[in-house]
C-alpha cells in the first residue's frame, strides 16, 4: 500500500502525521520525502544516511561542426531552451525540461544528451524504517523531474516494492503536489481549521479528485478556528480519519524535532487509530460486510 | 519602485498572515499575491475583482482515436510516460509535460497540441489599495510564468498609478514559483519559526536568496515556541550577517484575527499588533536603505 500524506496548504503538519504513521506502521515500511524543495522529514526519523547520489535530467549538447543551423530544434522546443542568434547556437540549460525533442528530430544528428543536476537521491535506515528522500539543488526550478527520479529509484513504476509507502508530499495543488501523489493507494490530507486551512483543503480536493483516489482528512491543531472544516468535511462526504488537538507540548515536541507518538504518548492512540482507518480507506469493505456491520 | 517580497521555505510559518497586516500599515503600494497554487492573501483582504484574464501557458497533447494509426511511435518517444493503452493510445493530461515531441513524430498528424488555459488572474482594490493577484486552476502547470505575469502587471499598476512599493506574499518551498518571484527583488524577507523544520528551510531559502544576489532579513515568528531554537537561529543570522528584522510570540490571537477575516493590525492594533507595526518600520528601514559593498558581498 502506498500512502500520499499531502495539505494544499503548507505548514499544517504533513511531515508530523509522515514521521508519527511511519514510527507505528504495523508492517515494514519504507517512509519517502517527495517534498524536494524543503525536505523535512529525515530531520523527524534521523536516518543513519547509507547513500547520497546526483540526480540529473538530460538537456541537449550541440555539437556545432554539425549544426546547420536549420532551426528544427530552436521550433520544437517548446522551453525556449535553445536559441540561434545568427550563426551562434546556445543552450539555457536551466530552462530544458528533458524531453528529449530536440535530439529527437535534429536531422543532423548534432545533439545529444548531456545532463544537468536537479539534486540529490538520499537513502537510509531509520530502526526498521528504510529511508528515502529527494532534495532539490538550490538554484534549480524543477522539482517534479526530481520526484520522478525519486519515484523510478524506489521501483514504483511499474512495480511496487513488497513494503508499504509512506510518501510526504509538497504543499500545494500544482504539478508537483500531483507528482508525489499520483501513485498513492491512499491520500491523506492534514489541514487546520482555519479560513486558510479550508480554502486550500479544498483545492487539494478539487485538484486530486480526477486521480479518483480514496482520501481522507487529519485536521491538525483541530480545537482552533472553527468548525467550518469539519462542516466541509461533512458536506463533500471526505472522511476525518483523526483529529490533533492543539497542545502545546506536542508544538514543543515539534519544535525539538521529536516524533509526536513518541514524545506526547497521549496522542499514540490517536494515531494507532489513524492506521487503521487508512487501511480501511484503502480495503474498503465488501457490501456484504458492510451489511453485516449494519 | 521597491519590490518587498514575504518568503519562508518552509510553509505555515505566517507569510501570508503577516503579509495581510503589513498590506494595512504600508502606503502608496500595490499588493500581489504570489503564491498562486493556493493563494491565502484574498480571504483576508477580501478585495473587489473588477477584472479578471485568462491565463494561458503551454500546451498540451491530445490524440484524435479516428485519425490514430495505433503505430505506437508517441508511445515510445514519450520521456514522461505520459501516453498509455494502445487502441487508441490516450495522453493523460497530469503527466503530459507539453513538449510536442509525439506532435512532430506522429506519422498521422492524429496529434492535437491545444493551448491550455491553467488559470486565471485578477486585477482588484482591497481595502488596503490595489491587488493583483491568480489562481492556478489545480493541478496544474507553469505557475512560475504565473507569478512572472503578475510581478510584470504589479508593475504596471504601481506606474501607472504613481505608487513606489509593490508588497509580495511569496510562494512555499525553493523552485520554479520561488525562483520567479524572488529574482530581481530589492527585499526578500523570511520569516522563520523556531522549529527544526522552520530552521532547515531558512537555510536552503538563504542560499537561494544569495544565488540570485537578493537582500535578505529574518523575522523569527513563533518565537517562544522553542527558546533554544529561537537563540540558535540569533546566532545563525550573525555568522550569515543577516539582518533579524524582529520576532513575534505564538499567539492565538493571530488564528482569531484570520477567522474574523481581519489582519491582527487591525484585530488588535496594540500589544501584537504595535509588534507587528514596529516589525514592519524595520522592514521599511531595511528596504530604504541601499546595502553598502560590504553588506552585499555578504549576501551575494
Amino acid at each position: 500500500m502506498i500512502v500520499a500524506v499531502a495539505s494544499g496548504k503548507g505548514g499544517t503538519g504533513k511531515t508530523t502525521v509522515s514521521a508519527s504513521l511511519a514510527s507505528i506502521w504495523p508492517a515494514p515500511v519504507i517512509a519517502v520525502d517527495l517534498d524536494v524543495e524543503e525536505p523535512n522529514l529525515h530531520l523527524f526519523l534521523n536516518p543513519v544516511i547509507r547513500d547520497q547520489k546526483a540526480s540529473y535530467i538530460d538537456i541537449p549538447e550541440i555539437d556545432e561542426e554539425r549544426c546547420t543551423r536549420c532551426r528544427a530544434c530552436t521550433d520544437i522546443c517548446q522551453f525556449k531552451a535553445i536559441g540561434i542568434f545568427g550563426e551562434v547556437v546556445m543552450t539555457f540549460p536551466e530552462m530544458c525540461h528533458g524531453c528529449g525533442a530536440c535530439w529527437t528530430i535534429c536531422p543532423e544528428n548534432a545533439i545529444a544528451p548531456g545532463k544537468r543536476e536537479l539534486g540529490q537521491i538520499v537513502t537510509g535506515q531509520a530502526g526498521p524504517i528504510e529511508f528515502v528522500m529527494g532534495r532539490l539543488r538550490v538554484g534549480e526550478a524543477m522539482s517534479p523531474p526530481l520526484m520522478r527520479n525519486v519515484k523510478r529509484h524506489l521501483g514504483l513504476d511499474p512495480t511496487p516494492p513488497d513494503r508499504d509507502i509512506i510518501i510526504d508530499a509538497p504543499p500545494g495543488v500544482s504539478c508537483p503536489a500531483i507528482n508525489a501523489v499520483m501513485d498513492a493507494d491512499v491520500i491523506v490530507l492534514v489541514t487546520e481549521p482555519t479560513p486558510f486551512g479550508l480554502y486550500d483543503l479544498a483545492l487539494a480536493q478539487k485538484a486530486f479528485a480526477p486521480l479518483e483516489k480514496p482520501m481522507g482528512v487529519v485536521i491538525n491543531r483541530a480545537d482552533i478556528g472553527t468548525r467550518d472544516v469539519h462542516r466541509h468535511c461533512q458536506k463533500t462526504a471526505l472522511p476525518i480519519l483523526a483529529e490533533i488537538p492543539y497542545q502545546r507540548d506536542i508544538a514543543e515536541a515539534y519544535a525539538r524535532g521529536q516524533i509526536i507518538t513518541e514524545a506526547v504518548p497521549s496522542v499514540r492512540p490517536l494515531f494507532d487509530a489513524l492506521v487503521k482507518r487508512i487501511a480501511g480507506l484503502a480495503n474498503p469493505p465488501s457490501p456484504s460486510e458492510e451489511v453485516c456491520h449494519a | 519602485m521597491r519590490e518587498i517580497l514575504i518568503l519562508s521555505g518552509k510553509g505555515g510559518t505566517g507569510k501570508t498572515t503577516l503579509t495581510a497586516a503589513f498590506a494595512h500599515l504600508a502606503s502608496n503600494h500595490v499588493i500581489c499575491d504570489l503564491d498562486v497554487d493556493a493563494p491565502d492573501l484574498h480571504l483576508i483582504l477580501q478585495p473587489d475583482t473588477h477584472t479578471t484574464e485568462a491565463f494561458e501557458s503551454g500546451h498540451e497533447a491530445v490524440i484524435r482515436p479516428e485519425d490514430c494509426e495505433r503505430c505506437g511511435t508517441c508511445l515510445d518517444a514519450c520521456r514522461y510516460d505520459a501516453i498509455q493503452g494502445d487502441d487508441p493510445p490516450v495522453v493523460d493530461s497530469l503527466k503530459c509535460e507539453g513538449c510536442k515531441l509525439c506532435v512532430a513524430l506522429c506519422p498521422a498528424d492524429a496529434i492535437t497540441f491545444a493551448l491550455n488555459h491553467c488559470g486565471d488572474w485578477y486585477q482588484s482594490e482591497s481595502r488596503f489599495g490595489p491587488m493583483v493577484h491568480a489562481q492556478l486552476f489545480p493541478a496544474e502547470e507553469n505557475s512560475g510564468r504565473l507569478v512572472a505575469l503578475l510581478r510584470q502587471q504589479a508593475r504596471a499598476m504601481a506606474e501607472a498609478q504613481g505608487r513606489d512599493l509593490i508588497l509580495s506574499d511569496g510562494p512555499p518551498g525553493i523552485g520554479c514559483p520561488v525562483i520567479a518571484a524572488l529574482s530581481g527583488v530589492d527585499l526578500a524577507v523570511i520569516v522563520t519559526e523556531p522549529t527544526v523544520s522552520g530552521r532547515h528551510d531558512l537555510e536552503r531559502v538563504l542560499e537561494l536568496c544569495r544565488h540570485f544576489k537578493i537582500p535578505a532579513g529574518v523575522i523569527i515568528n513563533k518565537c517562544d515556541l522553542n527558546l533554544d531554537q529561537a537563540n540558535d537561529i540569533k546566532a545563525y543570522c550573525r555568522t550569515q550577517h543577516l539582518p533579524l528584522i524582529g520576532e513575534l510570540p505564538h499567539d492565538q490571537v493571530f488564528t482569531e484575527a484570520m477567522v474574523q477575516g481581519l489582519t491582527v493590525t487591525e484585530f488588535r492594533p496594540e500589544g501584537i499588533g504595535a509588534a507587528v507595526e514596529a516589525v514592519w518600520h524595520a522592514i521599511l528601514k531595511l528596504g530604504a536603505k541601499p546595502a553598502p559593498a560590504k553588506d552585499q558581498a555578504a549576501i551575494g
